[in-house]
């Protein structure tokens, strides 16, 4: 856990964006993981993504469970509260934040340790309930702070840096999504921040359970010959689905794609997905058949990455609940307490 | 032969098969009684089965208003031949059997010391009814009809709440008027009535209110400003959480816009219910979960959590007998050390030991704002014998003028206003520290939350004068919790006594009925009801006055004894344990045996060797 603070000169000519905010301002705290970790690139992302927003930084709150990716929250967004939960708990504690205030944006990260060993529960019921939320997976197949264990993500014939095969098969937390209900999910990869900001900025647009699986191979126990989660076999295998643009709907819509087949998937606050599709007749909106593809792909040993599915209309738990507009954190006692007359009237009845 | 003979003072059992829907007709017969203005108490004693296991419902009508379980079975309802042979040996001598005749039973199933009353309720049901199930459950009503002519329970009053009941259900209404009288006429014209115990009217109800532990629970929960509720089903709590979604939907619904003042999540296990209180609690919202002892343990690794990363966190612990699953539907008080130290490292928990419904009511409130005031898990250590029976209990009540105590939480304006902001900086000397909310100020007050230790400013630090600042600032927390967890209540003997007696939760109503059987006796106890862990001063005060105390609980290892040694370090030879632990509520009769037997002991103590060997 880091607990370098980084210095807040910067240079005063950093342009600012629509909040008055510059990119420093959505920066934290020095991080502590390898070089060349691919969280660190993560989180550069979500600070690109959260800055090209114009999210005001202290609107956010960002939680994770415990382990290297757990620990990122303390590099971006320093101006946010965040919550450094237990182990693989990170989902329900988001959700119970969540339904205290509807009105902050709900960052939640996690590891394949966190989330697809002990954790899988808890994301799977996230994930059902439509929990508002960015959920992303900073994936490495293995447990880099207990220094290189197999994780349940780690692919069947797999070695570990020691050498070992692994024998289990893999949890797939993309294809878990989807089944689960999931209304938005998205596969990044580490290495490809221009495909990963416009992903994440599509999740934090969303309007329900968006959940982003991203490949972060881990320079010290998994980016080896035999991985399949190492940087050169994610560029080999990478095949996105699609190139992903978002576009805030305050902007002129512009088209910097070449003439093609391009989608363009308007979100829950009128903000728009614009999607150019790589692979002929793939369907972004259609859950079975991204089930179908991704499964495909993967028995082919591929990665797929881009976005996979949206829900554009997608509702939330809150939804679920009809849950007062009004954050519930924010309701005065006159909203909370029925007061004396009702109380009499209860004893009555149960005499 | 002798007879019992007892007006408005006497318990009756009802031995049933579960699932047979014996569940309503008992209840109609308690609260027909309650009617008349005789005070009730009755105990559903349930297996763990949803069918066909032996379930019972004993009543206790006792005009002196006794509320706790007295021991022994007046008149028993013999409804069961799976446990015939141990219903009718739990009859008082002189007492009552009254059973289905349909089927003759040999002399050998009878005691000559009892009166033996047959109805062939089957082959009444047999005549009237061609459905099977309403044979089965009309069978329960036509012999709370009987009864009501044995007992001499007013007609009226039990049609009037069948008139309730079944408001706008005439049909339902009309064949249940119509059992209850079958078991009328039958009654009337073959039984011999009234029986040596019956009921007469009177006025000793008043004001007084019929409900449950949980129901009052949740209730207390709307009223203390609970938001987000998270559970998970587990008997015996599972009726706190429904009751709090209906009370919510009644209560809690903006007559403006339709919304709900409320969110109610039923998670997936007890481990993201706490979860979720701990991210609710985190934002500020008011936040509670309502479980049982395995749930707890499964819940310890958040509450330790909250404990050290400070955030409000209520559970209402509806206690049941452990361990392990142990017996799932009867009712202990073995969950206290669990709880008051739950989770690893050293920790130490705020308790709440309601006495009844009205005290569920008044405590949950209270704990969700103590658990705001002291950033800490509170527990309501209630147990199946207040939650699940209905109980003559106060009426609730609410000061108009109460205001939600929401803690030392800053504000945007404060913290523009330059006040220094150190999440785990002890400002006021209390041991609690102020907290931000999530989403307050652009530039100050964020930290960042976590289990690992950290500097008075939430800052990760490894250094031991940094982590021994918090854990003693904890202690100072708790022991500023003393100062404000409800205080327990003395109740002095009516003459100078150098014997005490300490008793909490439950065990009230019986204790209360024990205390005047001992001073009967010549023997004089001051109790003190223990209201809250930690213990104030006034429990050190107590011990101190007294050469000789009891610790009247409800487990085997007398868990409330050891909390007293371990926090107060009293001597415990002082302390002498009067522990029940079956699983059935304690009885009046329990307490006074024991302390009975223990002062007879110590009065009649035989002499030392040494003693012995001076006098020859």
């Amino acid at each position: 856990m880091t607990y370098i603070t980084k210095p807040r000169l910067h240079h005063p000519s950093l342009e600012a964006n629509k909040v008055g905010y510059t990119r420093r301002d959505y920066e934290g705290k020095i991080s502590t993981l390898c070089a060349g970790c691919g969280h660190d690139s993560i989180s550069a992302a979500i600070i690109q993504a959260c800055w090209e927003l114009d999210i005001e930084p202290h609107r956010v709150a960002k939680l994770s469970g415990i382990g290297c990716s757990s620990k990122t929250p303390d590099y971006f967004l320093g101006a946010s509260h965040g919550f450094n939960t237990v182990h693989g708990r990170m989902p329900s504690v988001l959700t119970g934040a969540n339904l205290a205030n509807r009105d902050l944006l709900y960052l939640g990260v996690s590891g394949d340790g966190d989330s697809a060993s002990i954790g899988l529960g808890q994301f799977a019921h996230a994930m059902r309930r439509g929990v508002n939320m960015v959920y992303i997976v900073e994936n490495n197949g293995v447990y880099g702070l207990t220094k290189g264990q197999f994780s349940a993500t780690a692919d069947r014939g797999s070695k570990s840096k020691k050498g070992v095969l692994n024998s289990d098969s893999a949890i797939d937390l993309i294809g878990m999504a989807l089944q689960l209900g999931a209304t938005y999910v998205g596969r990044g990869f580490s290495g490809d921040k221009a495909q990963l900001v416009p992903l994440i900025k599509g999740a934090i647009r969303h309007g329900g359970a968006a959940f982003i699986d991203v490949i972060s191979p881990c320079v010290a126990f998994n980016n080896h010959a035999g991985s399949t989660k190492s940087y050169d076999y994610v560029r080999e295998h990478n095949e996105a689905v699609s190139r992903i643009d978002f576009i805030s709907s305050r902007d002129e819509l512009t088209t910097t794609y070449a003439p093609g087949e391009v989608v363009e998937v308007e979100q829950h606050d009128g903000m728009v997905l614009r999607l150019r599709k790589l692979h002929e007749g793939y369907d972004p909106t259609h859950r079975v058949a991204a089930m179908n593809f991704v499964q495909e792909r993967q028995a082919q040993g591929e990665v797929v990455t881009g976005l996979l599915y949206v829900e554009p209309d997608a509702t939330d738990l809150h939804a679920a609940l009809n849950t007062s507009a009004r954050p519930l954190n924010a309701l005065g006692q006159e909203a909370l307490c029925p007061g004396v007359a009702a109380l009499d009237r209860l004893n009555a009845s149960l005499r | 032969m002798k007879q019992i003979e007892a007006i408005n003072d006497f318990v009756i059992k009802f031995a049933n098969v579960n699932g047979s829907g014996s569940a309503s007709a008992n209840e109609l017969f308690a609260k027909a009684i309650l009617r008349m203005g005789v005070p009730v108490s009755p105990r559903n004693i349930f297996p763990s089965n949803i069918q066909g296991l032996p379930t019972w419902y004993e009543v206790r009508v006792s005009e002196q208003g006794w509320l706790g379980r007295r021991g022994g079975i007046d008149m028993m309802v013999a409804m069961n031949p799976q446990t015939w042979d141990a219903d009718v040996a739990e009859i008082e001598p002189g007492g009552y059997l009254f059973y289905d005749s349909t089927r003759a039973l040999p002399p050998s199933k009878f005691r000559d010391d009892i009166h033996v009353i047959g109805m062939p309720l089957t082959e009444i049901c047999n005549a009237v009814y061609t459905d099977p199930r309403q044979r089965q459950l009309f069978k329960n009503i036509v012999y709370v009809g009987a009864l009501s002519v044995l007992l001499e329970i007013e007609p009226a009053v039990i049609e009037k709440l069948f008139g309730e009941q079944y408001k706008g259900k005439e049909k339902l209404l009309a064949s249940n008027v119509q059992a209850l009288h079958l078991g009328r006429d039958f009654a009337s014209e073959h039984l011999k009535a009234p029986l040596g115990i019956r009921v007469r009217r009177a006025d000793r109800v008043g004001d007084s209110i019929f409900v449950d532990g949980n129901s009052a629970a949740a209730l207390g929960c709307v009223y203390g400003g609970a938001t987000v509720a998270a559970w998970y089903p587990i008997t015996p709590s599972s009726s706190v959480a429904e009751a709090f979604q209906k009370y919510c939907g009644k209560y809690r619904v903006d007559p403006a816009t339709g919304q709900n003042h409320y969110a109610i999540v039923q998670a997936e296990d007890e481990i993201a219910s706490i979860g979720m209180v701990v991210g609710a609690g985190w934002n500020g919202a008011r936040a509670f979960t309502a479980t049982s002892g395995p749930g707890v343990s499964l819940m310890t690794e958040f509450i330790g959590l909250a404990y050290f990363a400070e955030i409000p966190v209520t559970i209402i612990n509806v206690q049941r007998g452990g361990p392990s699953t142990g017996m799932p539907t009867r009712t202990q008080q073995a969950d206290l050390l669990a709880c008051a130290y739950a989770s690893h490292g050293d920790t130490k928990h705020v308790l709440l030991f309601p006495e009844d419904p009205t005290e569920c009511f008044e405590h949950a409130a209270a704990a969700l704002d103590l658990a705001d005031r002291l950033q800490t898990p509170v527990f309501v250590m209630t147990d199946l014998d207040i939650g699940m029976n209905q109980r003559l209990c106060a009426p609730f009540a609410w000061d108009e003028a109460r205001e939600l105590d929401r803690g030392k939480v800053m504000t945007a304006q404060e913290l523009e206003a330059g006040r220094d902001f150190g999440r785990y900086k002890d400002v006021d000397g209390d041991g609690i520290p102020w907290r931000t909310l999530p989403g307050t100020h652009p530039t100050k007050g964020s930290y960042f939350t976590r289990g690992t230790t950290r500097n008075a400013y939430a800052q990760y630090s490894e250094r031991g004068p940094d982590y021994i600042y918090n854990v003693e600032r904890l202690l100072r927390k708790f022991a500023t919790a003393a100062t404000l967890v409800p205080q327990p209540v003395l109740r002095a003997a009516s003459c100078k006594t150098r014997l005490g007696v300490i008793y909490f939760g439950s065990t009230s109503p019986a204790m209360h009925e024990a205390l005047e059987v001992l001073t009967g006796q010549g023997i004089h106890l001051d109790a003190l009801r223990l209201r809250a862990f930690p213990f104030p001063a006034s429990v050190r005060d107590f011990l101190d006055a007294h050469d000789e105390v009891f610790v009247v609980e409800q487990n085997r290892d007398a868990q409330m004894h050891s909390l007293l040694v371990n926090e107060l370090e009293v001597d415990p030879a002082r302390l002498v344990r009067v522990l029940h632990f079956d699983g059935t509520p304690i009885t009046a009769r329990f307490i006074a045996g024991a302390i009975t037997q223990q002062v007879h002991a110590e009065v009649v103590k035989p002499r030392s060797r040494k003693s012995r060997e001076k006098v020859a």
